[in-house]
């Protein structure tokens, strides 16, 4: 529980610092900073599915595309209110989840994983062939940006803040959830679903449950991704980009809940940090994350739990062989 | 022509006096490219990154614009529209005078506003017909629109390969996509017949099946629209399984790097070329050694349309008179340069207010493993 | 009927490809739990390798071919292993699954910087030219691809039933702790494994690179396809690998031409989709027990 309360501060401190810093970055920073925000808010998703119920997604960017399509037909060609194509797009995705894990979880526990290879391909395919829907491989352009009490956010500082408003709000949203009895259920299943089916816990229910929530977040997240950009077509929702996600949980550190955090900042700022190594960046990146992982397999979260943990024992260190400290619930 | 061989000498002398002339000197012209260095488009990328250097190279030691150098540099873009996007911005924030790429229909139409909202000129090589019809007054293109490359070819396989009925095979992305929607009807309009309509994925490598396909419908001639390396594979596959109907395509399926990587497969195959070293236009020859004397390979046609980039950022300014963001775009508008006027802009090149040019243009072949101009054909005179 | 029986052969030499990807691919998941995310990559990288050594230091193609192979095998057999699977192995199969994906990024950019960004050419090791059968033109390449893989998979199959070493390795991936008991010695024969992983994806990078150009991007859609087939075939059979990598490449090439060619790269994906849900464990799998 301590655990859980310290995430929330973390994230409010952040969430605070993360307002006033990057007043004075340009529109590039200003951008890169708000991609890094919405590639948060799908890792968070994905992070719900993989690292809470144990199940590998690779359509999150799948999700992403949905939310990112929807939202865009919805407020360009429409015209509706972005507020409406947000719901919409979590909703779609959520259900869309729940329709795909109900054959699937049938079968066989990870079986999910294969499904939604299948799912992230026929996405990708029909948002590139069908034209007369999703503007083929041409696109869709001129999305324009949500209004807030009637102002237009055209300026990139502000869509910033307001991208973080809402990524500040989903987070919380999920740190509500995990402290939920559902929370716990979905734990209970990331450590061992067997014995916790022997406990009572409707094993696929919560699975299912977990998997369509972490769509409904990639769906809410491609709802941002959509005005940030003003242009969204297929290729950013490609498998190779569900793959990255995957990455960034893991790199993060899947199961702590600051990890989407970190992930997408390994996956979006490391490469832009990294450009000044010319045309090598990508290389370093996929250099530094296997280094990453083969000395923390945890991620970087659990790199950080490692190290709080060396800390503590030493600062017990005066006392003889104390007892072992029980794991803390994460 | 004689003032393609006066623009020739022209440039080599200017090339070989350069050493002697005073270097550029004064606040440096910043100049950005954004350009596809990885990804699908990293052959195209790079070869329109090099004309770009090499052009620097050449107008630094001729004395800069308005004496001053320009200082270049490129962001890549991994031939990816978002990455584009942030590219661009990044340009436009460090100051570059103008956008200089990309190469790539798509990352083009997805950053386009960027430059477009800033006010900034942008060159860039794509050339999907869409690019021009959006009403951007920055944006400029460095080859011709496929609007006016396809009627072009239709007519040319109508009057000249006489086929009844065509194949056409494209990939399936901004570039292929929007040269088939050109074609077909330009070909229904001529009365020939579309024998099969085969689309192909970006970076596909295996291309039997889509030949097979072409072989068994009965076409009589086969338009190809891929980019460079699918062009070279597909070629490779259509000798590979017997494939003996002509083979029309346009600068993509001609290329030097194609000619170069399908080998005799490419030999025999047809079309209209907008840009090439091998044209007779002594001025593209003399930039093709210049540039093989510094790459150590050929360029494609991407390399010239990076060479004139420059250049036609010079000329513009020049006749400013002045070094002006703003008012870049619209000197280009309307503008005619010619070889006298600017050596560098190697032929030529009118644009109009929507940011197309009009150009001399070729018809070539493919013999003995080298591209042989064997017709020009003239401006469209807009 | 031709048209049919060209575009059957033509997706058999595809096929193996794939079948010789993903018998790899199924030998090393066998033996040591792992999910090589950089398959596709491991059948890309050879031939890279074989024309940088001919363009950078100069040596004649069979040398550098025999030097890459060789390179290949200790570097991406032994060194893959050594380096990343054994580290990471204890902490659970997808943190190991993601260092491939790291991997596979690492090689597909090594190659893009460290040679070229562009395609390249690669000489052609088997016959050019058609022969004609029924009426319908099959190319010489195609058959030689389906005849190298064929030998390759009997040699393996000969191989593993009927040498000692390859019963000591057929027992260590069925059940590694018991074969450890009996005295066989495991952490060896799991190394071989990755040894003719690496082997297999030299052979298939030598017969694919000619068609296919070499290029850093090959990679990625033969390693989607390999574990299509891989899964498709039956994770835990090497014979379901070879079949599997035949029927991905059949369906892809007749979905070109008879189903939609836009649509192509979704057939596949059915097809395992459908397999999974009627057969889970693949169609020549055994089912596995689960472990509680």
């Amino acid at each position: 529980m301590r655990r859980l309360d310290l995430n929330l501060f973390v994230l409010l401190l952040g969430a605070a610092i993360l307002w006033v810093a990057p007043a004075g970055f340009g529109n590039y920073g200003l951008y890169v900073l708000s991609l890094w925000l919405v590639t948060a808010v799908a890792a968070m998703g994905l992070n719900l599915t993989l690292g809470y119920a144990g199940q590998v997604s690779l359509a999150q960017a799948a999700f992403l595309g949905l939310g990112a399509y929807a939202t865009a037909l919805m407020t360009a060609k429409l015209g509706l209110p972005w507020w409406l194509a947000f719901c919409a797009s979590g909703l779609l995705c959520f259900a869309i989840g729940i329709g795909l894990g109900v054959p699937a979880l049938r079968v066989q526990h990870h079986y999910l994983a294969f499904v939604t290879l299948a799912f992230a391909t026929v996405v990708y395919l029909v948002a590139r062939n069908e034209q007369w829907l999703t503007g083929g491989v041409y696109g869709l352009a001129n999305i324009p940006r949500p209004a807030v009490l009637g102002d237009k956010l055209n300026g990139n500082l502000p869509f910033y803040r307001f991208v973080l408003a809402v990524a500040l709000g989903l987070a919380l949203v999920q740190w509500w959830i995990l402290r939920s009895p559902w929370g716990r259920a979905f734990q209970a299943l990331r450590e061992n679903p067997l014995r916790a089916a022997s406990l009572g816990v409707d094993v696929r229910l919560y699975t299912l449950l977990a998997f369509a929530l972490g769509a409904a977040y990639g769906g809410f997240a491609g709802a941002l991704y959509a005005p940030l950009v003003e242009f969204i077509d297929p290729a950013p929702f490609a498998l190779s980009q569900s793959l990255m996600l995957l990455l960034m949980v893991i790199a993060g550190g899947a199961g702590y809940f600051l990890s989407p955090f970190l992930g997408a900042l390994v996956g979006v700022a490391l490469p832009e940090w990294l450009r000044f190594t010319g045309g090598a960046y990508l290389l370093f990146f996929a250099g530094a994350v296997m280094v990453l992982l083969v000395v923390s397999p945890q991620g970087l979260m659990g790199l950080a739990d490692r190290a709080v943990q060396l800390v503590r024992e030493r600062r017990r260190r005066p006392e003889p062989a104390a007892a072992p400290q029980p794991s803390e619930v994460r | 022509m004689r003032t393609g061989w006066i623009a020739a000498l022209a440039l080599t002398a200017s090339i070989g006096a350069a050493r002697a002339q005073a270097p550029a000197q004064g606040e440096p012209i910043k100049l950005i490219g954004v350009v596809e260095l990885s990804g699908a488009g990293a052959t195209a990328g790079t070869n329109w990154r090099n004309g770009i250097d090499l052009a620097v190279e050449h107008v630094n030691a001729k004395g800069g614009i308005l004496g001053r150098p320009i200082q270049i540099l490129h962001y890549d873009t991994q031939t990816n529209p978002g990455t584009t996007r942030a590219a661009v911005q990044r340009a436009i924030d460090e100051g570059t005078y103008a956008v200089l790429g990309p190469v790539f229909s798509g990352p083009i139409a997805a950053s386009m506003q960027i430059a477009q909202r800033a006010e900034v000129a942008q060159l860039v090589g794509g050339e999907a017909a869409g690019l021009t019809k959006q009403g951007n007054a920055f944006l400029f293109r460095t080859s011709l629109s496929q609007a006016d490359a396809m009627p072009k070819l239709a007519s040319y396989l109508k009057e000249q390969v006489k086929a009844a009925s065509v194949a056409v095979v494209w990939v399936n992305n901004d570039f292929g996509k929007g040269g088939r929607d050109v074609m077909i009807p330009e070909l229904q309009k001529r009365g020939i017949k579309v024998a099969a309509d085969v689309s192909t994925e970006q970076g596909q490598a295996d291309f039997a099946a889509d030949v097979i396909k072409v072989k068994n419908s009965g076409a009589e001639a086969v338009f190809v629209y891929l980019n460079e390396e699918e062009s070279a594979r597909f070629l490779r596959a259509a000798k590979q399984a017997g494939l003996d109907k002509p083979l029309i395509g346009e600068t993509t399926l001609l290329g030097a790097k194609v000619i170069e990587l399908a080998g005799e497969a490419a030999n025999g195959v047809r079309g209209h070329v907008g840009l090439s070293v091998d044209a007779p236009v002594p001025a593209f020859q003399t930039f093709g050694k210049a540039y093989e004397a510094k790459f150590g390979v050929k360029p494609d046609h991407n390399g010239l349309k990076g060479y004139m980039a420059v250049h036609a950022i010079k000329a513009a300014t020049q006749r400013m008179g002045k070094v002006d963001r703003k008012g870049l775009a619209a000197a280009l508008h309307g503008a005619t340069v010619t070889p006298t006027d600017e050596p560098g802009i190697l032929i030529e090149t009118t644009w109009d207010k929507n940011g197309d040019i009009d150009r001399e243009s070729f018809l070539a072949e493919v013999q003995n493993g080298r591209q042989v101009i064997t017709q020009t054909l003239p401006k469209l005179g807009r | 009927m031709t048209e049919f029986l060209q575009l059957v052969l033509a997706g058999l030499a595809t096929g193996a490809i794939y079948a010789l990807a993903a018998i790899g691919f199924t030998l090393v998941w066998q033996t040591s739990q792992t999910i090589n995310f950089a398959q596709g990559e491991f059948v890309m990288l050879p031939a890279i390798l074989v024309l940088a050594l001919v363009r950078f230091a100069g040596w004649p193609l069979p040398a550098a071919i025999a030097a890459a192979a060789l390179l290949f095998v200790v570097i991406f057999g032994f060194g893959f292993k050594r380096i990343v699977v054994d580290p990471m192995i204890r902490h659970g199969v997808l943190p190991l699954a993601i260092a491939t994906m790291a991997l596979a990024i690492l090689m597909r950019e090594g190659a893009k910087d460290g040679f070229s960004a562009e395609a390249q050419a690669f000489p052609s090791l088997v016959p050019t030219g058609a022969v004609t059968l029924f009426g319908a033109s099959l190319s010489l390449r195609d058959l030689s691809i389906l005849a190298v893989a064929c030998l390759a998979v009997l040699a393996l199959h000969l191989f593993l039933g009927h040498t000692r070493t390859g019963r000591m390795m057929q027992a260590t991936a069925q059940n590694p702790d018991v074969a450890r008991i009996l005295g066989v010695p495991v952490e060896r024969m799991i190394l071989l494994t990755f040894a003719i992983n690496a082997a297999l994806a030299v052979v298939a990078s030598l017969l694919v690179s000619p068609i296919y150009l070499a290029k850093f991007s090959n990679g990625e859609t033969i390693g989607l396809a390999a574990f299509i087939a891989a899964i498709v075939g039956g994770f835990n059979q090497v014979r379901g690998a070879l079949v599997g990598g035949l029927l991905v490449g059949l369906v892809d090439n007749l979905s070109a031409a008879y189903v939609s060619a836009s649509y192509r790269t979704a057939v596949p994906l059915a097809l395992l989709v459908m397999v999974i849900l009627l057969k889970p464990e693949g169609l020549l799998g055994r089912r596995e027990e689960r472990a509680v």
